[in-house]
């Protein structure tokens, strides 16, 4: 049912049932929010989105008021200017005001308000916080003294993620985020997806940055430093760059890599297209000779360690495929060192990820070689960018260049794997193949695709065989599903998780503050590379057939499960 | 009683009766250890980040065990009035540690607790069940002084 009320003086058409945030936002109408998250249950709990009811002068929070017919509200009277702009003093009277070292500063929510409703000196005086920081996580950094308590991270955390590693502790004053027992957060059940950063409008969530130890490695020039980048970067960095967003900057962060010294440029949808190739296999195996089912794909660190602590009677059930990046980081170090008379040591190998759980997962003493760590250091996307504007490089200025080979030629299957739903229709493809001995008609598998939290579809792989696979993100709608087999669902045969809701595209580590439109962009971008490029399978891809030959035998082989395999153990989610 | 028999007891409770599962266990066993607020939490499917966090929200419930002295400090309305946060000052200091904690050697624990019904006498301090009466900072000093000398 459709009325109108009057804002401002003005009619405007408002939606029964909607609140009153809705309708302002729907009719143009700015209420600056901090607590409020769309599609989520309002709290109400921060009032920095108080508006005026005309008649009473009553303040109300837009955010959880239901519109009602005939409501008369201002949302810039005196008052409400008034009363948001002694909000946000509050918020900043016990502040650390150290905007100039914030990672976050010209990209705060807080910053801005305090821009916006024009403070300009300091009113209230309050105790400044000292809360320590904590700087335990593989991944991510908390400083509670820059927090603000709107609760975004708690509840990401619960309703996205299910994990519930923090929460709101002690009370009044001496209210902080923390961990159970209030440790650091590597003792909590924290899977390191990054959701938490993304949602925080201040600097107190930050990933564990590695930019020190990378500029250090390139300074140094007896290491050969590599790199490689996820699928999922190449779309995701141009509007941090003043570029159109979404659009595919490949060749010239190839080019890229390169001015800032990086000795090889390496892609990680190669070993993206590698992983296809052992999982598809293994997926075949198991669906030929009875092995654990539904098998459950495993390159999202987040997810696997969601696995190992709240549903290890699942761990039978994951791929025993490294991620993509564990893959690229095993192969630098041993074929790549190998043909190019290098030392594992001597190698630092950088990767640049979309993901703040790739840090975590770069440091799991299962990805090391004779205690050499695969991966070296781990660069989320917004720290990527910081080195391009590091290094002064004019990305507009810059001829495309190609990845170095091997291990730089991919398909474009291998670059779905930034989609959710991406890995899945890669991996069908290659299974199929192997199957059938040709390729699909239709490539494409419309319904796993898009951001929905669960995805399913029945695939004909032969003419005898029909299996039913599933594509969840979002590790609550991983759960659900979880739930659902363990009361006996029994028609999915392949699983794709993925923990940030919609994929690696808005992993953790990407940009803050990109806006849907943005995402959309990005996935966009990516389906467009798979319809316009000519090889779009795995199998197909020229260095795939090539590192099998030369080096790893056959899928599966020994030499792959040595170096392109592992396991996982059941954890606790709460360390003591 | 243990903490699984307060569980087994609890057998059917539902989320809500987190805090009267948390305050028999408290009950008992004089403090939530780490190991309770674990159990608890798997008993009620409750993450253990909401149970130390609905936990923390109380002043009664403490996550260490009490000490030997156990000292509870009256913080109700004629207390204050009559400079009972001085009072917890000085002993947190004295003691080093803040209220809800014990000290290293398991001698001292501190609570802060609402008015204990003695209202004439206040300020008002309790230790271990024994009450000190219109406590001034120098006779705090004194107490613990010779509650330490006592076991050295
Ligand atoms: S990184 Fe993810 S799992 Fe860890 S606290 Fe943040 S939202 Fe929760
Ligand atoms: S850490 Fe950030 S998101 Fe979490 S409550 Fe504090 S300000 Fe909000
Ligand atoms: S945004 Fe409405 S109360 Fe916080
Ligand atoms: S206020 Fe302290 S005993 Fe009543």
């Amino acid at each position: 049912m459709n009325f109108t009320i009057e804002v401002n003086n003005q009619k405007i058409e408002a939606v029964k049932g909607e609140t009153l945030l809705d309708t302002l936002t729907a009719n143009g109408i700015k209420v600056p929010t901090l607590c409020h998250m769309k599609g989520m249950i309002p709290t109400g709990a921060c009032r920095i989105c108080v508006v005026e009811q005309k008649l009473t002068g009553k303040l109300i929070t837009a955010c959880s008021y239901p519109v009602e017919e005939g409501m008369q509200i201002l949302t810039n009277s005196p008052k409400v200017t008034e009363s948001r702009k002694t909000i946000v003093e509050l918020l900043l009277s016990n502040h650390p005001d150290d905007c100039l070292y914030c990672s976050r500063n010209k990209n705060c929510e807080l910053q801005d308000l305090a821009e916006t409703y024009h403070v300009r000196e300091r009113r209230i005086r309050g105790k400044k916080n000292t809360h320590h920081l904590d700087l335990s996580s593989a991944s991510i950094v908390r400083d509670p003294a820059k927090c603000i308590l709107c609760a975004r991270c708690v509840r990401v955390c619960d309703e996205i993620m299910n994990v519930n590693a923090i929460d709101i502790l002690y009370r009044g004053s001496k209210s902080e985020i923390g961990t159970t027992f209030n440790k650091g957060l590597n003792t909590s059940s924290c899977v390191n997806c990054g959701q938490c950063i993304m949602v925080c409008p201040t600097g107190a969530l930050t990933e564990k940055d590695h930019f020190p130890e990378i500029l250090e490695a390139l300074a140094h020039t007896n290491k050969t430093v590599v790199v490689q980048y996820a699928p999922s970067i190449t779309v995701s960095i141009a509007e941090e760059l003043g570029l159109k967003a979404g659009e595919d900057l490949n060749g010239i962060m190839n080019a890229a890599l390169r001015k800032i010294g990086f000795d090889y440029v390496f892609d990680t949808s190669f070993t993206a297209d590698l992983t296809i190739m052992e999982e598809s296999a293994e997926l075949i195996h198991r669906i030929v000779n009875g092995g654990t089912l539904p098998m459950i794909t495993s390159c999202c660190p987040g997810w696997v360690k969601y696995a190992e602590e709240f549903a290890p009677e699942f761990i039978p059930n994951l791929s025993s495929c490294k991620s993509p990046q564990q893959m690229m980081g095993a192969l630098v170090k041993s074929h790549f060192a190998e043909i190019s008379n290098l030392k594992p040591e001597d190698i630092y190998s950088v990767s640049i990820m979309p993901c703040t759980a790739k840090k975590f997962e770069g440091q799991r003493k299962e990805m090391t070689q004779k205690g050499i760590s695969d991966i070296d250091a781990v660069l989320t996307t917004r720290e990527f960018v910081k080195l391009i504007q590091l290094f002064g490089i004019d990305m507009n200025n810059i001829e495309p260049q190609l990845a170095d080979s091997p291990l730089g030629i991919r398909s474009s299957a291998g670059k779905l794997f930034a989609n959710s739903g991406g890995v899945m229709e890669a991996a069908i493809r290659t299974a199929y193949f192997k199957l059938n001995g040709k390729e699909m008609v239709n490539f494409k598998i419309p319904p796993l695709r898009g951001t929905k939290g669960c995805k399913t579809a029945k695939i004909q792989i032969t003419e005898k065989l029909e299996i039913g696979v599933a594509v969840v993100s979002g590790l609550s709608n991983a759960e659900e599903l979880l739930k659902e087999i363990k009361n006996g669902r029994k028609d999915i045969h392949f699983i794709e998780v993925m923990a940030c809701p919609g994929g690696c595209i808005s992993g953790g580590g990407q940009p803050i503050n990109s806006n849907e439109e943005a995402l959309k962009e990005r996935i966009k971008s990516i389906y467009k590379i798979d319809e316009k490029e000519p090889i779009k399978v795995s199998h197909k891809n020229p260095e795939i057939i090539d590192i099998y030959k030369d080096f790893l035998g056959e899928p599966l082989s020994h030499k792959s499960h040595d170096l392109l395999h592992t396991s996982y153990a059941k954890r606790d989610d709460v360390i003591l | 009683m243990q903490i699984e028999e307060i569980l087994i007891a609890h057998k059917d409770s539902e989320k809500d009766s987190l805090i009267p599962i948390l305050q028999e266990i408290q009950e008992s066993e004089g403090f939530l250890s780490k190991e309770a607020v674990i159990r608890v939490g798997k008993h009620l499917d409750i993450p253990t980040s909401r149970i130390f966090g609905v936990a923390t929200f109380y002043n009664q419930f403490r996550f260490e065990p009490t000490g030997k002295y156990h000292i509870q400090i009256c913080r109700g309305t004629a207390c204050h009035v009559l400079g009972s946060s001085t009072v917890l000052d000085v002993i947190e200091k004295q003691l080093k540690i803040k209220a809800g904690k014990t000290t290293r050697d398991g001698l001292f624990s501190i609570e802060v607790v609402a008015c204990i019904g003695a209202c004439g006498l206040a300020p008002v301090i309790c230790i271990n069940g024994e009450f000190h009466a219109k406590v001034t900072p120098e006779k705090i000093k004194q107490i613990v002084e010779t509650l330490k000398n006592q076991n050295s």
